[in-house]
């Protein structure tokens, strides 16, 4: 019951991000061009995402299992460090470069773009050099 | 600043960010997870037992999402600018900075501001602020 809400919520993203544009690295560009000729429809995802979303989260922080009986994993990691933000900073960076980021590329993988496959087989090895960086080091902190 | 008129789209951006909203918080309510994107590719990259169906069922969504987007509408059209040099490259900026950085566009951006948390809005503000900056260099001082 878990895998199929977990695949159903994955489609759902997945329709969201093709609907609103997000999953157009096109469209994506062109809203991260402010000097150019600025289309600022994109700030409208995060509007419509986050009204959804805020309810949700104040729905579960009143929970400690979800509505099917799994534990809630919430992120306890507060700390504003410069892993954060530099890591934050080089994502934006290769977002600016490609206008993809992780969810549009799976997407548009879904699309048989070859383009897609290129940025996410180098995505994958990105994500695998910082396991290999990291594992022998400490356990990675909660996500997000 | 020049708004592309030709190109803005709020309704579809705020429609589709309402489904990605209601992704998010099905994911939550139903799974008790984060729906962010760069955490679900980067944990099947030190897969742990009981840790990966969810996983590849979520990412599956994602994936097929094309497709049944095509059976209401036509095929999604997506345009990427980049070359396979600057997608390589975008790619790898893209893995290692969500992983270090614990969270991309979905993490951070919609899940971590949805649940108000300061660490995620610093984390958003740096790839905005970096993807604003890598665009405009590019563009605009490089005329790439």
């Amino acid at each position: 019951m878990t895998l199929f809400a977990s695949l159903l919520a994955g489609l759902v993203f997945g329709l969201g991000l093709l609907v609103s544009g997000m999953a157009n690295p096109a469209k994506v560009i062109g809203f991260l061009d402010i000097a150019g000729a600025w289309d600022p429809s994109l700030a409208f995802v995060m509007v419509g995402a986050i009204a959804v979303g805020f309810v949700a989260f104040v729905v579960a922080r009143q929970r400690t299992v979800s509505f099917l009986g799994a534990d809630m994993k919430l992120p306890s990691q507060r700390r504003i460090d410069r892993r954060l933000i530099v890591g934050s900073t080089v994502f934006g960076i290769g977002w600016g470069v490609a206008g993809f980021c992780p969810g549009p590329a799976l997407v548009a993988l879904g699309t048989g773009s070859s383009k897609a496959l290129v940025f996410v087989a180098a995505m994958l090895a990105g994500m695998a050099v910082f396991e290999l960086i990291e594992r022998p080091r400490r356990p990675t902190p909660a996500h997000a | 600043m020049t708004i592309d008129w030709n190109a803005f789209a709020p309704w579809p951006a705020l429609g589709g960010g309402l489904l990605i909203g209601v992704a998010a918080a099905m994911f939550l309510l139903l799974n008790g997870r984060i729906a962010g994107i760069s955490g679900v590719v980067g944990g099947l990259l030190k897969p742990a037992r009981g840790d990966v169906a969810w996983r590849a069922a979520f990412l599956l969504g994602l994936a097929i999402a094309p497709a049944v987007y095509a059976s209401f509408a036509s095929w999604p059209a997506l345009r990427v600018e980049a070359g396979d040099g600057a997608l390589v490259l975008a790619g790898l900026l893209v893995g290692l900075g969500t992983r270090y950085g614990s969270g991309c566009t979905s993490g951070h951006g919609v899940c971590g501001l949805s649940r108000l948390s300061p660490r995620s809005l610093a984390a958003t503000l740096a790839f905005m602020g970096a993807g604003f900056g890598t665009v405009f260099v590019l563009r605009h001082l490089l005329g790439l």
